[in-house]
């Protein structure tokens, strides 16, 4: 069944940026529940090394702003110890690149509380932390790294494309009692989208199809949705539709919709930025490969993904590493006409 | 000779605080610690259990000394060798046998086994299978503790080992700079799993490290429950006053080794012999109170029995405790 997962019809179109949204939701879910505080590196005065949080210091005190010092582990530590206690932290890692200094308390104690203990404890917490290049950060600003998160059960790993469905996200992931991993992409935090203002949930688990068309299924994460849908206007032009998907949270990840799609379509195209080996293209592939929809396929499904290298620096060279529009519409052309 | 003046001077400076009730019950749960610990070694031998354990014979003192510091509310936060911080903490020994056996009836339903017993209903947040696993997850907790404005306390008990990781610093500093309540009591047994603790730092005492927090910090004879008592008692009182962490070294001495596969060439026998013969905590403690007339020599060598009576009744209890259910292996990692 393929449903339009539509933003409820807007009283107003209102626009937001993805930045403005996350921090509608932090303000709003703080205003309503005294358990959600945040906690992170130059959160306070300074808002956030990309701006989510400006001015919440000023609203809600250093009590629930906590600047941190440069203690990832620390950071991830707070979090679990206070969401075990009946809190709701909400947690920032600077750069998504940081968070690997933080892997044993989110891998071995986030994860796996509840579990080892029988399923008597919860942990409560959110991680925001941005990831993704082209700002020209280089290889240790840049990382894509959701997959290593999606291969821990436990976590949760949600990756908002738009500014609805951060504001949505954002406050599914603070209501969960499960520790979810919050990847915010840093060419997104300046994009606008309609936002409305009173506070909703996007669920965690439903994939979106974003736009619907009958010859290549593509499934997109983060800003890949965005170049997905970009692609598809072009080859709209050529009478190639596409239907894009985005599974908006990849663990736990809602594939019927995936699979339905690639049976109508019989194509089925990838896209994420993180490299390719080992990445989360991989796991999609191997679900649709599995499913019903094999019998359907009418061509190989693709892959296309960041090179296999770290983010280099220039400008150009940097560009070239991660999936574009014209890499899409290029892919999505070929499988169309079945010039794989 | 086990007694020092020290430890008999203690024991004048506790009597306010801890009556003779009070004192056999923490010399019962040594020697019921030493009986689980006892007992394990040998289901394990015996083939009953799999996987490993880290027994926490000689440092029966940190355990019950520290425990008996804390008030009903506070939480607790261990480590892998933790059987004993567990007991003390009035876990029950037939549901921590049972998880040890791998029984549904135990307190992780036979999930986490020897190294991850959790009581969450008694804030026992659970013991840890990585070193220094706990010490950041302590600043949550007291973080917690602030913001809900109550007057808890946290305990969380390292060891040697965990002062070398770098979380130890993260949460140590972090717990200074915003005062938090939160006890950090570094179990002392001399070894890293076989790396001497002399070679891995470079300084005397690792309560020296509490300076560079701006904390107070202290190294107690480890092995003298009333000195763990005494330390923690004050670290406590100094948090629920507001006056945020303390570090409290407790200089102990693991009998066994590191785990079932250590053969212990890291150390003498002579050593070890060292320790139990003239530094016991029960042998210690049992000898205090006989001396001054709380228990006779026959009442502390009943103790004994009844700790092994007790261990006797959880074995029992864990053996006709069913198996959890292959059919909910899935269950209990999302909420």
């Amino acid at each position: 069944m393929l449903e339009m997962t539509a933003p409820p019809s807007p009283t107003t179109t209102r626009e937001l940026t993805y930045a403005e949204a996350l921090r509608e939701c932090l303000r709003q879910t703080m205003s309503a529940d005294p358990r959600v505080f945040l906690i992170g590196e130059d959160i306070g005065v300074y808002g956030g090394a990309f701006g989510v949080s400006a001015g919440l210091l000023a609203e809600f005190g250093e009590e629930r702003v906590i600047d941190t010092p440069i203690s990832e582990a620390g950071i991830a530590g707070a979090c679990i110890g206070a969401a075990l206690t009946g809190m709701r932290p909400v947690g920032e890692i600077q750069f998504m690149d940081f968070v690997t200094l933080a892997m044993e308390q989110l891998v071995l104690q986030a994860a796996k509380v509840r579990f080892m203990f029988g399923g008597k404890a919860s942990v409560p917490m959110v991680l925001r932390m941005p990831g993704g290049s082209g700002t020209g950060a280089a290889a240790q600003h840049s990382e894509s790294l959701e997959n290593w998160f999606v291969h821990v059960p436990g976590l949760k790993v949600v990756m908002p494309s738009n500014a609805y469905d951060a504001k949505g996200l954002l406050k599914a992931a603070i209501d969960d009692d499960n520790p979810v991993i919050f990847i915010e992409h840093k060419l997104l935090y300046k994009t606008k989208g309609h936002v409305p203002e009173a506070l909703y949930s996007v669920p965690l688990g439903q994939t979106n199809v974003v736009r619907t068309g009958k010859h290549v299924t593509v499934v997109a994460t983060s800003i890949m949705v965005s170049r997905a849908l970009a692609a598809a206007d072009e080859l709209a032009k050529e009478g190639i539709e596409l239907e894009v998907l985005d599974p908006r949270t990849l663990r736990p990840l809602d594939d019927a919709p995936i699979i339905e799609s690639v049976k109508k379509t019989g194509r089925a195209l990838v896209v994420h930025e993180a490299v390719e080996m080992g990445g989360f293209g991989g796991e999609i592939v191997a679900r649709i490969a599995a499913s019903e929809a094999f019998d359907y396929l009418e061509a190989p499904i693709k892959r296309l993904a960041g090179a296999d290298i770290p983010i280099p620096y220039n400008r150009e060279l940097e560009y070239h590493t991660v999936p574009q529009v014209e890499n899409i519409v290029r892919e999505a052309r070929k499988l169309a006409k079945g010039e794989y | 000779m086990q007694l020092t003046p020290e430890i008999i001077q203690r024991y004048h400076e506790v009597m306010e605080t801890l009556g003779p009730e009070e004192l056999k019950r923490m010399l019962l749960d040594m020697h019921t610690i030493r009986a689980f610990e006892e007992r394990a070694e040998q289901l394990y031998a015996l083939g009953k259990v799999h996987g490993t354990m880290h027994l926490s014979i000689g440092q029966e003192a940190t355990a019950v000394g520290a425990s008996n510091a804390m008030e009903d509310g506070d939480y607790l936060l261990n480590h892998h060798r933790g059987h004993g911080h567990c007991m003390a903490w009035g876990s029950s020994a037939e549901r921590m046998m049972a998880e040890f056996m791998g029984k549904e009836t135990g307190y992780c339903r036979g999930r986490g086994g020897s190294m991850h017993i959790a009581d969450v209903d008694s804030n026992n947040l659970g013991a840890n299978g990585i070193v220094a696993g706990g010490v950041p997850i302590a600043v949550g907790v007291g973080l917690s503790i602030k913001m809900r404005r109550t007057s808890q306390v946290c305990l969380v008990i390292f060891g040697d080992g965990a002062a070398n990781e770098g979380a130890f610093h993260e949460s140590m500093n972090m717990a200074s700079i915003w005062n938090l309540p939160i006890i950090y009591l570094c179990e002392n047994n001399q070894y890293a799993m076989s790396m001497p603790y002399k070679k891995a730092f470079n300084i005397e005492k690792i309560s020296e490290r509490a300076a560079a927090y701006g904390i107070p910090g202290v190294t107690v004879d480890g092995n003298d429950v009333l000195a763990v008592y005494q330390a923690v008692s004050e670290a406590a009182a100094c948090a629920r006053r507001g006056e945020g962490p303390s570090l409290i070294e407790s200089v102990t001495y693991r009998y066994k080794g590191h785990s079932k596969s250590d053969k212990q060439a890291y150390r003498t026998r002579e050593e070890v012999r060292d320790w139990q013969e003239n530094r016991d905590p029960i042998t210690r403690f049992t000898t205090l109170l006989v001396m001054a007339g709380v228990i006779t020599e026959a009442e502390g060598a009943a103790m004994r029995d009844q700790g092994v009576a007790i261990i006797d009744r959880a074995v029992e209890f864990s053996e006709n405790s069913p198996a959890p259910n292959v059919a909910d292996l899935l269950e209990g990692v999302y909420a």
